[in-house]
């Protein structure tokens, strides 16, 4: 049986990133990174996890903060998410990620997990990596030896498993500004308030003036390994007016894009059908009144 | 009797009549330190030379325990001791929870660590005691435990059955006990019916989910050889028995301290075997030892509950009449009847409650009780009423729907008429008074049933699927000693309390029921307050403590406001006559002239104050020389009290619940929820009306979210409060709360429980409001929890 | 590795200098080094709510915060709000309301409370459960707690007028 109290372990603080690799030198495989720790402590708590040593990053600096230039938003990977939620910059470019805030947890945690530690985790059933896949975004990762950029789709390779190498750190998210034509919703079933998702789904896409959509990207979470991304169901939608007709297909489509293991709560075909569900809330509301009317 | 003067009974207001506490909702005074992180839980207390115990638990559901190594564990930095089950055996012995009333009830033996065979996944087999909790932990993860992993008999349904697994080869078989009850003549009934439903309902396994985890210090003191327990429990003097019992101790060399309890609902009632090797283990050690379950121990030791499928039948004329139940439940409980009060009860109870409500002539209940490679189950808060409830509501809604009739007018045909009592139950039971006609009537006035159907109407009209639900139901509280007492548990019925004055004439009153949050201390200030005359706040309460208390049950089964407050009214009544015979002799007046308000001795007639209490007590304890020298002046009084004429009190109440379904999702969100209950006489509606909410709570919580999962092999996967959902603040409704009144005849006070109405009905109701919207769809669910899975699936969506 | 770090940080307006235990969380940090009771461990595991306390004025899992990270670090527990008197007509809602049996959740609850009365405040019932929703009491109905609060809420209203 598992035990509750932490299990022995080293505390490294570091301030700077030049800090962080000295000490991810000096420690190796063995040290893991503590960013608000919201899912690392719990799974110490748990000892799913077994580090030696925990290097806290919370107080280097070059990881905080958000701006935006150039049509793109920079979200550094320590921010909390209850930052996420009333950030102006973040309200006007990622609406997106202020509407998934609320649907983190409960303020106690969203006051200290931040955007970083939920994507390294890669929860399956967490709302902001289906959500960065939604956006296209880049995730930016630093380590010792520099810089560099991943599609948001390409991070999450399997279950709890990202892109991440050895020694390598989230620093941020890059994000396209939203335009005007965009639209973007997440909606989740979950049990109660704050649960993890028993499916939920990011969708966002852009409507030009006649109703005709392009880039749809609708990105599952709950329903699989990691956030996923509907394919067929994107291009069911692609090129198309949004009418019920489009939902229709689009939920047909999910058919060949999902294929969701069993969990707690259901069978794959619960869902399959959740999913289904969903993404008639979604994209219903990008309708417009005289579609939601009829 | 009953002939308290409350403000109503004399018409007037409660202002008027500061004196009189019943029926008042005096804040708690306990409440501040609470609210201020002033309370003493028992892991906030600290003893010097303290040490930490934690547990190695099975990995399995079922194994023999091959070899123990404690070599490395011993070097971990801190660990004091490693323990085994024969090393406890030595100075503990082994209990077996049998009760003799229960014909044919078998368990094993049980010790506070297996010897040679671990029979549940999370069962205590190895302690290591050690400087620290975090050091103790260390040593667990460096014991070396080899077991050899058996076939578990997870499954009820196959425990009986050939190829089962015996668990405790000694009793031959898996059945701990069964019990039929009949009357009347069912199958001719069932053949000549108008019409007859069945149906089959699941009850969940779940467990109490306290936040506070079960806590102990034992603290062995070798000089004196007195054993003292703080721990967190309902009852401090049957654990003293059992410590002392099998510890070998003498019962007056063991002392239970119970400070502020952080939730217990049945929870903490029963006898753990690792609280038992934590005893064990400082009489060994010669000084205190320390154990607080953490959360992944709670879910896997504490104990689970409920865990009954249950076939049902009613049948019912043209008219709406039912003619009978004919029920058959079965319940698995793990691999030991829980000491001392036993697994069979809640089984028992099924067999006691279903149908309860109603008049009808022929019943028959059968239970099977079995045991299994689980956690062991337990009484846990309204024990077999949610059950019981459950089924008879839901198959009462059934029989209304087949025949057509309204369901309110259908328990309105069968309720038992608030005139016939005494009434006698088709199941033995003996109802003193109930009155389900006026809560029916009650109920109505408070729930808009024309708005909510028109309302319903309109929604489905638009595709969305709301559903009302009623459920009535009967409670046991204020029980005589035919519970456990006659069975041979040192449990008692009986209560006491002891109340005095002090010089300053401020009052103390000492009771052996005790206060685990439902407000136990603040009823008791009232009653004396009340039973004396002096100000509520003069009143000072201990609780929680074997060696400052008269002997009694502590709390289970809603026994202390009844029970407890009964005999502090009584102590409180014996303090006040001997208090104005003293003041008579001072004032020379006729003590029956006089009365005692707010701390004044008055005089009856005028209310003109002739002595304080402060003052007689000047006199009495510094001067009493001024007095003559026969003046009886014992300003301490102590009465006991126990139910003597009904076996057990019985409450009714019924219940109300306003539902929506998104079939889309299978999500239910309750949107209001009614009840009206009777207690008797309410003592404090603030502090009823919000246990009654959280028993409401409990009671969707656990038809909605709550349940134990394993798998087949024996396996428990909710072990972490991310996975065994309990109701929190955002899904819970609002709830109204009305009262009936019957005060029972058994004693002045005239109080009945309250503690358990919410947990009874919340289910049931929840239940037929669900299968009330989804009437129009075709579905129906009956196995609890309804999850959105479940609902889904009765919907025919997946 | 079982490594000790040296902090220095403000518990309750007080300064204070330990050696902790790495793997220490705050609540264990709080209860066992300091003696402050009020804080609660109900879970340890991040859901329950019984350890909510403020690091840094913002209201945080105590089970979930490495007490060694907090050199530097501004904690307030249940003991020191209410020295404060920040909320001492909440919490006389509360004993006027009942909003508390067994108490063990109390701390907590008042804890994530007052976050309302800083943060939210012409919240709803609906919000004030909503933001409740992540602590958890066995006791109440939460019926009385969301009361408590709207009541304090409505009284702090009524006398900015």
């Amino acid at each position: 049986m598992v035990r509750m109290k932490w299990p022995a372990i080293g505390y490294v603080r570091a301030t700077s990133l030049e800090d962080l690799w000295t000490a991810q030198a000096a420690h190796g495989g063995s040290a893991q990174v503590l960013a608000g720790g919201q899912t690392l402590l719990a799974t110490l708590a748990f000892r799913l996890s077994d580090p030696k040593v925990l290097i806290d990053i919370t107080r280097i600096a070059a990881l905080r903060g958000i701006g935006a230039q150039g049509g793109v938003l920079r979200i550094g990977a320590l921010t909390r998410h209850a930052e996420l939620g009333r950030d102006p910059l973040v309200r006007q470019h990622a609406p997106l990620l202020a509407e998934a805030v609320p649907l983190i947890a409960h303020p106690a945690i969203r006051n200290r997990g931040t955007i970083g530690g939920s994507l390294a985790y890669a929860d399956p059933a967490a709302e902001l990596p289906a959500c960065v896949v939604a956006l296209g975004a880049t995730i930016v990762l630093a380590s010792a030896r520099g810089e560099r950029r991943v599609a948001a789709e390409d991070f999450f390779t399997g279950l709890l498993q990202t892109a991440l190498e050895p020694g390598e750190i989230i620093a941020a998210v890059e994000l396209p500004s939203a335009t005007a034509a965009t639209r973007c919703a997440i909606v989740e079933v979950a049990r109660r308030s704050g649960d993890y998702a028993m499916a939920g789904l990011a969708a966002c896409l852009s409507l030009d003036a006649a109703g005709t959509v392009a880039a749809p990207r609708l990105v599952f979470f709950g329903v699989g390994s990691g956030p996923v991304l509907a394919a067929k169901a994107g291009a069911a939608l692609a090129g198309r007016v949004l009418d019920h007709a489009a939902i229709g297909a689009a939920q047909m489509a999910l058919a060949e894009d999902l294929d969701p293991p069993a969990d707690m709560h259901g069978p794959p075909e619960m869902k399959r059908h959740l999913a289904r569900v969903l993404t008639q809330r979604a994209l219903g509301r990008f309708l417009p009144a005289s579609e939601i009317a009829a | 009797m009953n002939d308290i003067p409350t403000p109503d009974s004399i018409g007037l207001s409660r202002e008027d009549l500061p004196n009189s506490y019943i029926g008042r909702s005096v804040p708690r005074p306990n409440v501040p330190k609470l609210v201020q992180g002033r309370a003493t839980y028992t892991d906030d207390v600290v003893l010097p030379r303290m040490v930490h115990a934690a547990f190695l638990r099975s990995p399995h559901a079922h194994a023999r325990i091959v070899s123990v190594d404690a070599t490395a564990a011993m070097q971990v930095p801190g660990v004091v001791r490693v323990f085994t089950g024969q090393d406890l055996a030595k100075v503990c012995d082994p209990w077996v929870a049998v009760l003799a009333h229960l014909k044919g009830m078998k368990s094993a033996p049980q010790h506070p660590l297996p010897l040679d065979r671990a029979t549940w996944q999370g069962e205590p087999i190895v302690a290591v005691v050690a400087d620290s909790r975090a050091a103790a932990e260390d040593g667990v993860a460096a014991l070396r435990v080899e077991f050899d992993p058996l076939p578990a008999q997870v499954d009820m349904e196959t425990a009986l059955a050939p190829g089962a697994t015996v668990i405790h080869t000694e009793l031959g078989d898996n059945l701990v006990f069964q019990r039929t009850a009949v009357q009347g003549d069912v199958d001719a009934a069932f053949a000549a019916a108008h019409k007859v439903v069945e149906a089959t309902f699941v009850t969940g396994r779940h467990t109490g989910v306290t936040l506070e985890p079960r806590s102990i210090i034992a603290d062995y003191n070798r000089a004196d050889g007195t054993l003292t327990v703080h721990q967190s429990t309902q009852a401090p003097h049957m654990m003293q028995n059992v410590f002392a019992k099998q510890l070998r101790m003498e019962e007056s060399q063991v002392r239970v301290i119970c400070k502020d309890v952080g939730g217990s609902f049945g929870i903490k009632v029963h006898v753990y075997p690792d609280e038992v090797a934590v005893a064990a283990m400082s009489r060994i050690l010669g000084r205190p030892v320390k154990f607080v379950a953490d959360r992944f121990e709670a879910f896997a030791s504490d104990i689970h509950a409920r865990d009954h499928r249950i076939k049902g039948r009613i049948a019912v004329d043209a008219d709406g009449k039912i003619l009978g139940f004919d029920i058959d439940d079965l319940t698995g409980i793990g691999p030991y009847s829980v000491y001392p009060r036993t697994s069979a009860i809640e089984g028992n109870q099924v067999v006691n409650l279903c149908g309860g409500p109603y008049d009808f002539a022929n019943y028959r209940c059968t239970t099977t009780v079995v045991l299994q490679n689980k956690v062991p189950t337990c009484q846990y808060r309204a024990v077999g009423h949610p059950i019981a409830t459950a089924v008879t509501e839901g198959l009462v809604d059934l029989a209304a729907q087949a025949i057509g009739m309204d369901p309110i007018e259908m328990r309105r045909r069968n309720l038992v008429r608030d005139d016939a009592y005494p009434f006698t139950s088709p199941a033995g039971m003996k109802f003193e008074g109930l009155s389900h006609h006026a809560s029916l009537k009650k109920l109505l006035e408070m729930v808009p049933v024309e708005r909510i159907r028109a309302d319903q109407a309109e929604a489905r009209a638009r595709g969305v699927h709301r559903g009302l639900g009623i459920a009535a139901f009967i409670e046991l509280t204020n029980p005589s000693p035919f519970m456990y007492g006659i069975g041979g548990a040192r449990i008692s019925a009986q209560d006491g309390a002891t109340v005095r004055m002090d010089p300053d004439g401020s009052v103390v009153v000492a009771s052996g029921v005790t206060e685990q949050g439902q407000g136990t201390e603040a009823i008791l200030a009232q009653i004396v307050a009340h039973g004396v005359g002096v100000p509520v706040g003069k009143v000072r309460v201990i609780t929680g403590d074997t060696q400052a208390t008269p002997y009694g049950g502590g709390t289970w089964a809603c026994r202390g406001a009844g029970i407890g407050g009964e005999a502090a009214l009584q102590s409180a009544i014996a303090l006040k006559e001997q208090l104005l015979t003293v003041a008579g002799t001072m004032l020379q007046a006729n003590p029956a002239s006089l009365d005692i308000v707010l701390g004044e001795v008055v005089d009856k007639a005028t209310g003109a104050q002739r002595i304080s209490l402060s003052e007689i007590g000047r006199i009495v304890y510094f001067r009493g020389d001024t007095l003559p020298k026969d003046l009886p002046r014992e300003f301490v009084q102590t009465r006991h009290f126990i139910t003597k004429e009904y076996p057990f009190a019985f409450t009714n109440g019924i219940q109300a619940c306003w539902v929506e379904v998104d079939v889309a999702t299978g999500m239910v969100k309750v949107l209001e929820h009614w009840c009206v209950e009777d207690c008797g006489r309410v003592i404090n509606p603030l502090l009823v009306d919000e246990q009654v909410r959280g028993g409401i709570v409990q009671g969707l919580g656990g038809a909605l979210y709550e349940h134990c999962v394993y798998d087949d092999q024996g396996n428990l996967l909710t072990t972490t409060m991310a996975d065994y959902l309990v109701p929190m603040a955002a899904e819970m409704p609002e709830i109204h709360v009305g009262h009936v009144e019957t005060p029972t005849r058994e004693s002045l006070l005239g109080a009945k429980g309250a503690g358990e109405a919410g947990t009874a009905g919340a289910p049931g109701a929840l239940m037929n409001a669900i299968n009330d919207a989804l009437r129009p769809l075709g579905g129906i669910v009956t196995a609890q929890p309804f999850t959105p899975a479940s609902i889904l699936r009765a919907l025919g969506t997946i | 590795m079982s490594a000790r770090v040296d902090i220095t940080l403000t518990v309750n307006g007080e300064r204070v200098t330990r050696s902790v235990e790495a793997r220490r969380h705050l609540i264990d940090f709080l209860r066992l080094d300091l003696g402050l009771t009020g804080s609660h461990a109900g879970c340890e595991h991040g859901v329950c709510g019984a350890c909510t306390v403020r690091v840094d004025g913002e209201i945080v899992r105590g089970c979930l915060v490495l007490a060694a990270s907090l050199d530097g670090a501004e904690v307030t527990t249940i003991e020191g709000l209410t020295d404060t008197g920040e909320v001492a007509d909440l919490q006389d809602a509360f004993v006027a309301r009942n909003a508390a049996q067994c108490g063990f959740c109390s701390p907590g609850m008042v804890m994530a409370a007052a976050d309302i009365l800083r943060h939210h405040p012409g919240a709803s019932r609906e919000e004030i459960r909503e933001h409740l929703s992540g602590n958890y009491c066995r006791c109440t109905g939460y019926q009385a707690i969301v009361d408590a609060v709207e009541q304090t809420l409505k009284s702090r209203q009524e006398a900015a007028r």
